[in-house]
């Protein structure tokens, strides 16, 4: 193995041709990095708004959910009868299920007494809700009427509720125009539809919201005993419920929510089309670097051709530049990200996270913008005519 | 040495080069120009044969067909056993490989040491291993003179230097014919000739041929043979048509 590769062996030149000029070649780097971290950037905008707008699904202790068919994601939530989150627990493998009510409430700012729409989730507080173990014990405290816990990562135009709390101040104010009493913070994030969430039991929820009918849900969670498989037994409730119910997995769910933001709204054209801006400067920066590379070298690869190299393995040259210029520029590009990241995930809270998709994703662009350059800068090669250097 | 190959001179294949009225022109139509007309010609193995002559006279359009870089356009031009009247691209690639060259400015690649330059030619040589190519430039550079000097890029190293360098990688390749191109019209008389010297003593130990196209007068007398040329023929050192 060694021994043949001792044989193809060769003076890299590639490499030494990109380094003879170290201030190009930093510049050079500088705008693959820059195209790099424009497109992390984006893309991870894009997800990271995806992502938000999941916040809560992800949270929810459930292995299977029923919504309304007629729901097309948690701003536009239908009801469907509590019954048919009762008949599921004909299937054996049902342990338990929830009902959970979900709208939208306007809360009033304790401090400026300004309203603003808060997405109120109600349910049983005997019920589990939140995979968080330590939720049930806050959960008790909402047997009382007009209880609710807040979720103190809620954008701050909801008052200072957290800050209220921990003063051991008793928190009181006004939801869809009748008291409430913060009773408990929990941690659950804002998203695309809610700025801030509050949980209350059923209950106080349908004091707090009157027209909603009592034998209506908006959500019903169905846990599985353990080893059943979530997939056949949604596949057996949606064939046996009638067609008043859908009956989704929570990945499902999950994907429905998301697919609502991906599809009827315009942030991931938006945002693809910034990540595509960044392609294109790349482009343009690798196809001026190698091309000019190209040029400068001409009667050097004209020689080589006088030589007896073929007119390929010059090709081949030009193509290890555009895999070097990649990886040198993706690599700050991938740091830089990482620590952009960071920095917007503790600034927005968005959920903005440096997974293994956008990593392979961008790598795999950055390398497609370095070799499409380079070949289209080969075309200049052809012009390096060995019998015009004597 | 001259002797030694004349008596070999009646078999055809033992010849370098063997040309046949061979034509070439340039331009079309009503531009056309022909810049060679009719030339024969034939060189030795490990002979040395410089071609004189003014500028615009077809010299280094000649050195180009024999180098396989154009196209034979008329005539019969044989090198190293390879008829390259319609010869593929292919052939002539591979032929050249078994040509070395010397450029009129030295055309080392700026971006490599000396030994990476003349190393440039050793791999072109097929089934060495990465070391012992190396150790083939080693020897070559050495063989110029030049071992002190190797990790040096060019733009650090003289104008005698730099063509020592370049003579160094024509043969790295072991070449059966080496093609230069006024060598010696960069560097100074005392250089010029010390480089000379070292190449007729190299392409001789090689027995490789040589064919130089110079101006430089102090040189003729290292050839073992001199030729003429004049608008696109061919004539011996006594002005006799050949």
């Amino acid at each position: 193995m060694s021994f043949s590769f001792l044989k193809f062996r060769k003076i890299p030149l590639a490499w030494l041709l990109l380094t003879r000029q170290p201030l190009r070649l930093a510049v050079a780097i500088a705008g693959i990095s820059f195209a790099g971290i424009l497109m992390f950037m984006q893309l991870g905008f894009r997800d990271g708004l995806f992502d938000t707008s999941v916040t809560i699904h992800k949270l929810l202790d459930a292995d299977l959910v029923l919504i309304s068919p007629r729901s097309k994601s948690s701003i536009s939530m239908s009801g469907f009868p509590k019954r048919r989150l009762i008949q599921t627990l004909a299937v054996e493998d049902v342990e338990k299920t929830a009902p959970v009510n979900l709208n939208y409430l306007l809360w009033r700012n304790p401090e400026n007494l300004k309203t603003r729409s808060i997405l109120a989730l109600g349910f049983n507080p005997s019920d589990s809700l939140l995979l968080d173990e330590g939720f049930s014990k806050k959960a008790y405290k909402l047997r009382n009427p007009s209880r609710v816990l807040f979720d103190k990562l809620s954008r701050p135009e909801f008052g200072p509720i957290e800050e209220w709390f921990l003063s051991e101040k008793k928190v009181e104010t006004e939801v869809a125009g009748k008291r409430v009493i913060v009773e408990g913070l929990v941690e659950l994030g804002p998203s695309f539809g809610a700025d801030g969430n509050l949980i209350t039991s059923r209950e106080t929820f349908l004091r707090l919201f009157p027209a909603n009918p009592a034998g209506s849900i908006e959500i019903g969670l169905v846990k599985l005993k353990k080893g059943s498989d979530p997939e056949l037994i949604s596949r057996i409730l949606n064939n046996s419920l009638p067609n008043d119910v859908r009956v989704l997995t929570k990945n499902q769910f999950i994907e429905f929510e998301k697919n609502y933001w991906k599809n009827s709204t315009a942030i991931g054209f938006i945002f693809s089309l910034g990540a595509l801006m960044g392609f294109v400067v790349g482009c343009v920066v690798v196809y001026q670097i190698l091309y000019s590379d190209v040029t400068d070298h001409l009667p050097e690869y004209a020689t080589l051709l006088a030589m007896g190299y073929r007119l390929k393995s010059l090709f081949f040259v030009v193509a290890r530049e555009g895999v070097l210029l990649a990886l040198f520029g993706y690599l700050p590009a991938y740091f830089s990200g990482q620590i952009l990241y960071s920095v917007i995930r503790s600034s927005t809270k968005l959920p903005i996270i440096m997974d293994a998709d956008k990593t392979i994703l961008i790598f795999v662009l950055v390398l497609f913008m370095c070799m499409g350059s380079a070949a289209v800068a080969m075309r200049k090669l052809v012009d390096a005519d060995p019998a015009e250097i004597f | 040495m001259v002797k030694a190959n004349k008596s070999k001179n009646n078999v055809k294949n033992l010849k370098t080069v063997s040309i046949n009225n061979l034509s070439h022109f340039f331009g079309k139509n009503e531009n056309k120009k022909q810049v060679l007309n009719d030339v024969n010609l034939n060189i030795d193995k490990g002979e040395l044969v410089l071609l004189k002559g003014p500028s615009g006279c077809g010299k280094t359009t000649l050195l180009t067909l024999i180098g396989a870089l154009r196209t034979c356009q008329s005539g019969d031009l044989t090198v190293l056993n390879n008829q390259l009247n319609g010869a593929s691209r292919k052939t002539r690639q591979i032929l050249r490989r078994s040509i070395g060259m010397i450029f009129q400015g030295h055309n080392l690649l700026r971006c490599l040491t000396a030994e990476q330059n003349v190393q440039m030619g050793a791999d072109l040589i097929k089934g060495l291993t990465y070391l012992q190519r190396r150790e083939i430039a080693r020897n070559w550079l050495s063989a110029v003179g030049l071992e002190e000097h190797h990790k040096k890029l060019p733009n650090d190293l003289s104008g005698g230097q730099k063509q020592r360098v370049a003579i160094a990688r024509a043969l790295s390749a072991n070449p059966k014919l080496l093609l230069a191109d006024e060598p010696t019209s960069a560097l100074d008389s005392v250089t010029g000739r010390e480089i000379v010297t070292l190449l007729r003593k190299l392409a001789k130990e090689q027995n490789c041929s040589v064919l130089m196209v110079t101006h430089d007068p102090r040189i003729s007398d290292m050839a073992d043979r001199i030729l003429n040329m004049e608008d696109g023929k061919i004539y011996s050192a006594r002005s006799e048509l050949i």
